[in-house]
């Protein structure tokens, strides 16, 4: 619903051997309902990019738009307006969610940032937004500690949902999980851009589980983009030698890797 | 020591409360006939030098003193915390100026503050408390800052800032509520200090002003002729120091309230029987090993039974999700198990020796030179303090004696295994890379030489092309050293395709073990197949769900006596839920914990309902 550009963006963090460029001039594009995959190594500047879009990151260069206009962020009223489009889910389901907040108290929050709801609505939203990630609604007033890994995950999901956004950021969101917590997870954010048209773009190392849920995956290194292609055509023809690297090194089950089985 | 922090705080309570209204109009009677009287039965304290009773002053003076410390530390701590806690809220620039500001202030002593405000605030209660609480303000905003620097990091605060919540709204609802109980322990404390430093500015006659008084004050004036009379300046002394005390403790009571919500206390370890008899060839034995562990709401059993064996050179792969109790398995191998911990076992042998019947110091040895352990996080298993020759050579220096250079000369060789330059002995760990710390510590188990290297998630924390290199590189130690290997991962993917054997867990039992190659489609057991089936493959087919486990594993408080899996499980009959299945035999090299096994199929994508 929401297309993303970002165009030569730059991002800089400082070390302690001075300033590292950790995004270095990177440009693509979400059209508006589709999901791009973004996958790199730890260091590659995924995550600084993903969080300089909303705004978490500084940004030292280069342009965000939305819809075709600029974002920028200066006062809290840019913050609340570019909330209003892009919403993020980070990494660490131990910290995704407010400790001392229920479910319900988390999900209220998001979901009266922009609107005013009565309390019978209040409630028809909590169970909305829970049925939206795949979560029994009897769990709206649990607190944090009283959830797997996974259903904190998804509850971080449903409140960033809460605010009806257009482009939806996931920050290495399946990292932390089990594998099986993880298809659950994949299999709700695939059920999520179906039903919502949700643009999105989704930050990860794994590229399985990235290739999984994306129409095209972009493959970041040393802070540049060194390929980006349709999901399909990225795992048949790589181009970009360190693509075809780090497919090659993904472990498989079903496939032996070319080297085999140590004997 | 609750009770007695209880009883005296109720004490200073009801003094505080009634005392004014009972001995307020003693204390402030004059007595021309009995001035500056000793203590007597009329007067137990003396009198002043207006003839007014001295104890009815020390305990009228109770509300005062007590209504001004602690005025002044709300006043102090309110004021820091909102300084400190904002922090967390501020944009970078207004964050760095506040946080400069806080340390500035902290740099001037806050006792010396005080004096100086009050000066400048005019002596009398009022200056006083107020110079006290501005005095407090750095302290507490120090506090708070560095609390709220902890919450500032969290992804739920960085969620709350994307949602475009207000900056108010952030301190009060996901800021203040989560560094509050540390910052309560804290106020109570400070308020026992408040007291002390109000009553000594009291004392010097910057604080209450005649004809007011509280402890501080009628201190002053007991001090006078404390060489003659020393209980009129005893007096209000002791009720500072009593006061004081109960704030004291009050905060000790509190904190040791929170602390005690952590874990329960230890149990002690039952002595363990020798182990059963030794297999021939056999690295590792183990048979029937159990963990026991306290947690604060009772007792949990994260291994149950667990029986393992490894011949030399033989690489085992032992997979499960978190909870499963598979790291708890390999530190109960290790004695490294947390404290607390209780471990049973019928037979634990590493290398024929039975670990069992050794005592506390030759087990110690023997793990030291037969095992060595690589942990998930190299980040945390080096000593960032040391150079890296120092900690691979203190081992062998240790455990054989050997000379320092001989040890030199060993590491080199050991790194060189690890394709490591040799220059990286004279470095510190923060100087390498995740992937090379990782071969560090590899390196370091390979120089005693061990027949078994447990490896637990080892590459977990590293990148995929890095991963590959990592188990690259066991396979061809194993290969050369013919050391056996058990590989402990949660991904399957990567046990199936590095080890030859593979050991499934779930909920603290072994459910299958099998050859790894038969991972793929030969798995008989519904949860390794339905784990097997929800990793996402690169050849998968991208328009379909990912088949996934329904549930959640069993809360290990209340363990069910039937299969542990028999929840989630698509194959459950009633029989499942009464007994667990043992560990049995399908063929010589595959063997399962189910009543009801997988069929073996052709086509293995369709036998799980997803």
């Amino acid at each position: 619903m929401t297309s993303l550009q970002v165009s030569e963006l730059t991002v800089r963090h400082l070390g302690p051997r001075g300033p590292v460029t950790a995004v270095d001039g990177v440009s693509l594009e979400i059209p508006s309902g589709t999901t791009l995959g973004l996958v790199g190594e730890s260091g590659s500047g995924k995550s600084s990019l993903a969080r300089a879009i909303v705004g978490l990151g500084p940004l030292h260069g280069g342009r965000v738009l939305l819809d075709g206009q600029e974002v920028r962020i200066r006062t809290v009223r840019d913050r609340r307006r570019l909330g209003r489009l892009v919403q993020v889910v980070l990494q660490d389901p131990d910290t995704a969610l407010d400790p001392r907040m229920t479910v319900r108290r988390t999900l209220v929050e998001a979901a009266t940032v922009f609107h005013r709801l009565d309390r019978p609505a209040r409630a028809a939203r909590v169970a909305e937004l829970l049925g939206l990630v795949g979560l029994d609604p009897r769990l709206a007033d649990r607190l944090p500690r009283q959830l797997s890994g996974g259903q904190r995950q998804r509850v971080a999901i449903a409140r960033a949902l809460a605010v009806e956004p257009g482009l939806l950021i996931a920050d290495e969101i399946t990292s932390a999980l089990d594998v099986s917590v993880q298809a659950a997870v994949l299999n709700t954010i695939r059920e999520l851009r179906r039903e919502l048209g949700l643009s999105m773009l989704f930050v990860g190392h794994n590229l399985p589980a990235v290739c999984h849920v994306s129409d095209v995956v972009a493959v970041m290194r040393h802070g540049r983009i060194v390929e980006a292609a349709p999901t399909g055509a990225i795992l048949r023809t790589p181009q970009h030698p360190y693509t075809r690297a780090l497919l090659a090194a993904v472990p498989s089950l079903r496939t032996p890797p070319p080297d085999g089985r140590p004997s | 020591m609750a009770w007695v922090t209880a009883a005296m705080l109720t004490s200073l309570v009801v003094l505080a409360l009634v005392g004014p209204l009972v001995w307020g109009a003693s204390a402030d009677r004059p007595d021309p006939s009995a001035v500056l009287q000793g203590p007597s039965v009329a007067h137990p304290f003396g009198t002043d030098n207006l003839g007014r009773d001295l104890l009815a002053r020390v305990l009228t003076a109770t509300r005062p003193s007590l209504l001004l410390a602690l005025a002044a530390v709300l006043l102090g701590a309110t004021a820091g915390v909102l300084l400190g806690a904002s922090t967390a809220v501020l944009a970078p620039r207004a964050r760095r100026l506040v946080a400069g500001l806080i340390n500035l202030l902290l740099a001037f002593p806050a006792l010396l503050v005080a004096m100086f405000l009050a000066v400048v605030f005019g002596a009398g209660a009022g200056g006083a408390m107020l110079a006290l609480a501005v005095a407090g303000v750095p302290g507490f905003a120090r506090l708070a800052h560095t609390l709220a620097a902890g919450v500032a990091g969290t992804d739920h605060l960085a969620a709350a800032r994307v949602l475009g919540l207000r900056r108010h709204r952030l301190l009060w609802r996901h800021v203040l509520p989560n560094i509050a109980e540390p910052l309560l322990l804290s106020t109570t404390t400070a308020a026992g200090t408040a007291l002390v430093a109000l009553s000594g500015l009291s004392f010097l006659g910057l604080g209450v002003q005649p004809p007011g008084y509280d402890w501080g004050q009628l201190l002053n004036q007991g001090l006078d002729r404390i060489y003659a009379e020393p209980l009129p300046a005893l007096a209000p002394g002791l009720a500072i120091l009593y006061a004081a005390l109960t704030f004291q403790l009050l905060g000790e009571v509190l904190a040791g309230g929170v602390a005690r919500r952590g874990p329960a206390p230890r149990t002690t370890a039952p002595p363990l029987a020798p182990s059963g008899p030794a297999e021939d060839g056999l690295v590792l034995q183990v048979e029937d090993l159990g963990v026991e562990l306290p947690t604060p709401d009772g007792v949990i059993r994260p291994v149950r039974g667990v029986s393992l064996s490894l011949r030399p050179g033989e690489i085992v792969g032992l997979v499960g999700e978190s909870g499963s109790g598979k790291s708890l398995t390999a530190l109960a191998i290790a004695d490294l198990l947390p404290e607390g911990a209780r471990v049973s076992r019928r037979t634990l042998r590493l290398l024929g020796a039975d670990l069992a019947a050794m005592t506390p110091k030759e087990r110690d040895r023997h793990l030291a030179t037969g095992l060595a352990m690589i942990f998930q996080n190299p980040a945390s298993a080096l000593n960032p303090s040391l150079r890296v020759a120092t900690q691979l050579t203190e081992t062998v220096r240790a455990h054989r004696g050997a000379s320092r250079a001989q040890a030199a000369s060993e590491a080199s060789d050991a790194l060189r295994r690890v394709a490591l330059p040799p220059a990286v002995l004279r470095s510190r760990p923060h100087q390498l890379s995740g992937g090379q710390r990782q071969r560090v510590m590899i390196a370091s188990g390979l120089m005693v030489r061990p027949g078994l290297i447990i490896a637990d998630e080892p590459t977990t924390a590293l990148d995929v092309t890095v991963q590959r290199q990592i188990t690259r590189l066991l396979s061809e130690i194993r290969r050369d050293t013919s050391a056996a290997i058990l590989f402990i991962s949660h991904d399957i993917a990567l046990v199936g395709e590095f080890c030859e054997r593979v050991l499934v867990m779930y909920a603290g039992t072994v459910i299958e073990t099998l050859p790894a190659d038969r991972l793929a489609a030969g798995t008989r057991h519904p949860y390794t197949r339905a784990l097997v089936e929800s990793v996402p493959d690169l050849t998968a087919d991208r328009d379909r769900p990912l088949p996934t486990v329904p549930g959640a594993p069993p809360d290990p408080l209340a363990p069910a006596p039937g299969c542990a899996f028999e929840p989630r499980c698509p194959r459950r009959r009633d029989h499942c839920a009464e007994q667990a299945p043992p560990l049995e035999d399908l063929d010589a090299d595959h063997r399962v914990a189910c009543w009801y096994p997988v069929p073996v199929t052709a086509n293995p994508e369709t036998a799980v309902a997803p």
